[in-house]
């Protein structure tokens, strides 16, 4: 972290009004985003995104065939971006590290205690430090929403400082999990927690719980990163996971992330979806640009 | 470190992308435009007595749309005449329920044709496709929704009471929502079992004369609403005509004035809707964000034509350089083009006229020391067109705070304390709306009833809806619209 970054007061965080922020999250979804501007957008996702698989059933077969995917998202289009990262467990990060080589491709991996993060602190910064050590590029963590539901707000904050100072070099996601906090209030003061910390990137959830990533939620994150931005002049990125599975849904989210915090922000070093089956109708709607007719999703690789 | 470094010049966000959307623009076949209208008087469409025709264009492009009949005092004697003896032979003595019948017809007729109605709205106003299509023509099919199911339950509405219709109502529309201020001014007449005579604004007829011919197409008894076009001379016929009985008028203050003057001694029943200055308030315990994107669309809705608009905002001191800092990268995002393109947010200036007076007004709030800032959104080369504008340094007796400006143009003042904004807020011939943005309830409550306005809005603003009354206090008029309270000015009880 840097020294002139000021620790705030987190029992004062900025509130959020719901109707309000369901609202402006609402006419995003009204922008009419049509042929180029939706190509560039739909190339741009697919770019986005941290192709993932977090499952107790993970294979090293599953794992490399993903990988491969990652690289070579379809080839009946020549010249398409690649995704922006692999996530998996830290068990696999060897395993896709080794699959995606040079491929720029970055691996992520979950970590402390993923989904729950419900284990000792020791024990998360040696999930960590594994993960790490096998060369993940980038760990994402999850809060411990119970501390942070009893209001132990610094215990929050000195467990993410932790694990950011395992991290070394690798870019640290801070998984807030907003289904688990209930109120947009709540999602900002974690947000508020998690940058201060030191985080690099703030993401909404694990994937494991339902509500995942909103439009809403996700507005107040991209405006708590504003806010963070305006009086430290820090970048910080943002990761909604989990129920964006459809181009037209995240096209309207790169609609709200560039009204919110503008252009220097649209690109895969500051903003990723964690998604699984996005992939796939990006490549149908990025097709169907192309030729002007929807493929059979048989023409599109499953993996 | 060097100090510079903290500078806001180094942290600027960027938003040329987001405006910089391929076209998406609503197609205009749709709209059937003829290139001539006539008056619509007793159920038909006839020509004018004077012969005479006027323009309305697009103020986007200012291409010429149609052209209108001009009513001269007979024509209006004529709508009058008809208006009475509808009201003699059909209306008043048709029961409740059946009159019910007609007013919900037209509702859903108006739901059927709505995308018709709103290109056209936007093709003759020059707004937003997004906010005809999504806010003045649904809101307008919902308030002939709305009274239609008062028409056969008005002695339930005033128990001890026996309502008794007025007769022959004189409607004078503004240009701002064409059909939305139709619906307003016809939807309770024709409840409570009056006959009206409805004059469209000038630059703006287009859609009134749609929803003649949809009132005829439904079969309403001729001559229960008439709809004329013409200017102030028109008006000025309806409201001295002595076989009317009452007068709602929406439009400017000074015309207000006229026209109660004109009444006063007669027998007539007068509602006035009249200008406003709106306070929005930001108290520094508000829910910022939203705060912000409420004040956006309190005063750009519409580009500002709106006499509630949120002009003059009122921020807690300490909260002002973040709330002004937040206001700037959101203006920086609003969509400045073609109303007809589903991404624009500001349309049109509604006619020349209006663009020359708001300039004048960006000039007298420049001379008086206000600080100007713009959008950096190109405008269209053509058409009527306004960059929305914030000014700061602007004192409570600087004229761009005192007086209504009617476009994109938000006067920022500050203020310390609950006292004090609420005396500034108050401090202003007009009392249409206020705002109050606060995360504690009983700040809302102690500041909505002191602040001498007919809406306050908390933590939200410009929402309407049929079963909510709206009017003013002091020079902004009187009278209510909405609601069980717009029932009233069409109704004796005794």
């Amino acid at each position: 972290m840097k020294p002139n970054i000021k620790i705030p007061d987190f029992s004062n965080t900025a509130i959020v009004d719901q109707v309000g922020v369901e609202e402006r999250a609402s006419r995003f979804t009204k922008r009419s985003i049509k042929n180029e501007t939706k190509m560039n957008g739909l190339l741009l996702a697919l770019n986005m995104i941290d192709l993932t698989t977090l499952e107790g059933k993970d294979t090293v077969g599953k794992v490399k065939q993903l990988c491969t995917k990652a690289v070579h998202l379809h080839e009946a289009y020549p010249g398409l971006p690649t995704v922006a990262a692999v996530c998996v467990y830290p068990s696999m990060v060897g395993v896709a590290k080794k699959a995606l080589g040079d491929s720029g491709v970055k691996v992520a991996s979950v970590s402390t205690a993923f989904p729950s993060g419900q284990a000792p602190t020791q024990v998360k910064i040696d999930d960590t430090k594994y993960a790490v050590e096998n060369g993940a590029d980038e760990i994402d963590m999850v809060i411990s929403r119970g501390k942070f539901l009893q209001g132990e707000y610094n215990f929050v904050f000195d467990e993410i400082a932790l694990i950011k100072e395992t991290c070394g070099d690798a870019r640290l996601k801070v998984i807030l999990e907003t289904g688990e906090l209930g109120t947009y209030d709540r999602v900002r003061k974690a947000s508020d927690i998690a940058m201060y910390a030191g985080a690099d990137f703030i993401k909404t959830s694990t994937g494991k719980i339902s509500p995942a990533a909103t439009m809403p939620v996700t507005l107040v994150m991209l405006e708590a990163i504003r806010d963070f931005y305006y009086k430290t002049g820090k970048k910080i990125a943002m990761k909604p996971a989990g129920g964006i599975s459809k181009a037209k849904l995240a096209l309207h989210y790169l609609v709200m992330l560039n009204e919110v915090l503008g252009e220097d922000w649209m690109n895969n070093e500051w903003f990723r979806f964690g998604a699984s089956s996005l992939a796939n109708d990006l490549l149908m709607q990025i097709m169907k640009q192309k030729t002007g007719i929807y493929q059979s999703s048989n023409y599109f690789s499953i993996d | 470190m060097a100090k510079d470094d903290k500078k806001d010049n180094t942290l600027k966000l960027k938003f040329d992308s987001a405006r910089n959307l391929a076209p998406a623009p609503e197609s205009k076949s749709i709209a059937k435009i003829k290139p001539q209208y006539e008056l619509f008087i007793n159920g038909s469409f006839v020509k004018p007595e004077s012969g005479k025709y006027f323009d309305t264009i697009n103020p986007a492009t200012e291409e010429k749309l149609s052209q209108v009949a001009e009513a001269s005092p007979a024509d209006v004697d004529k709508a009058i005449k008809s208006a009475r003896s509808a009201y003699q032979k059909v209306w008043s003595k048709m029961p409740g329920k059946e009159r019910a019948k007609y007013i919900f017809r037209i509702s859903r007729m108006i739901q059927e044709k709505a995308r018709e109605f709103a290109v056209v709205e936007s093709l003759d106003g020059g707004k937003p496709i997004r906010e005809s299509r999504d806010f003045d023509i649904p809101t307008a099919a919902n308030h002939f929704f709305y009274y239609a199911g008062w028409a056969d339950k008005l002695n339930y509405a005033f128990p001890t009471k026996t309502p008794r219709p007025v007769g022959v109502a004189s409607q004078i529309i503004p240009w701002n929502f064409p059909l939305l201020m139709a619906a307003w001014k016809i939807a309770p007449a024709l409840a409570t079992g009056n006959t009206v005579v409805l004059k469209s604004a000038e630059t703006t007829p287009l859609t009134a004369l749609m929803l003649a011919e949809l009132i005829q197409e439904a079969d309403l008894p001729p001559g229960v609403v008439n709809i004329i076009t013409g200017a102030g001379e028109t008006g000025a016929a309806m409201v001295s005509h002595p076989d009317t009985d009452k007068i709602a008028f929406t439009g400017s203050t000074d015309v207000g004035k006229i026209i109660q003057k004109a009444v006063a001694s007669t027998h007539k029943k007068v509602t006035l809707e009249l200008g406003g200055k709106a306070a929005n308030i930001i108290f520094d315990d508000a829910p910022l964000d939203q705060a912000v994107e409420g004040v956006i669309n309190g005063i750009f809705f519409n580009q500002g034509h709106v006499c509630c608009a949120g002009s003059r905002l009122y921020v807690q001191e300490s909260v002002y350089d973040i709330v002004l800092r937040k206001l700037k990268d959101r203006l920086e995002t609003l969509i400045v083009g073609d109303p007809l393109d589903k991404n624009t947010d500001i349309g049109a200036i509604n006619s020349r006229g209006q663009l020359e007076t708001i300039q004048k007004y960006l000039k007298i709030g420049v001379q008086e020391g206000g600080e100007i800032h713009q959008s950096s959104c190109p405008l269209p080369k053509k058409g009527f067109f306004c960059s929305p504008t914030l000014f700061t340094n602007v004192s409570q007796s600087s004229r761009i705070a005192q007086e209504e400006i009617f476009g994109p143009v938000l006067s920022i003042l500050t203020f310390r304390t609950e006292d004090e904004v609420i005396e500034k807020a108050n401090n202003t011939p007009y009392g249409l709306s206020a705002g109050v943005w606060t995360d504690k309830g009983s700040k809302i409550f102690n500041m909505t009833t002191k602040l001498r306005a007919g809406v306050v809005w908390a933590n939200t603003f410009n929402k309407f809806d049929p079963t909510s009354p709206f009017g003013g206090f002091k020079e902004s008029g009187f009278g209510r619209e909405g609601g069980l309270h717009g029932l009233m000015p069409y109704l004796h009880l005794d």
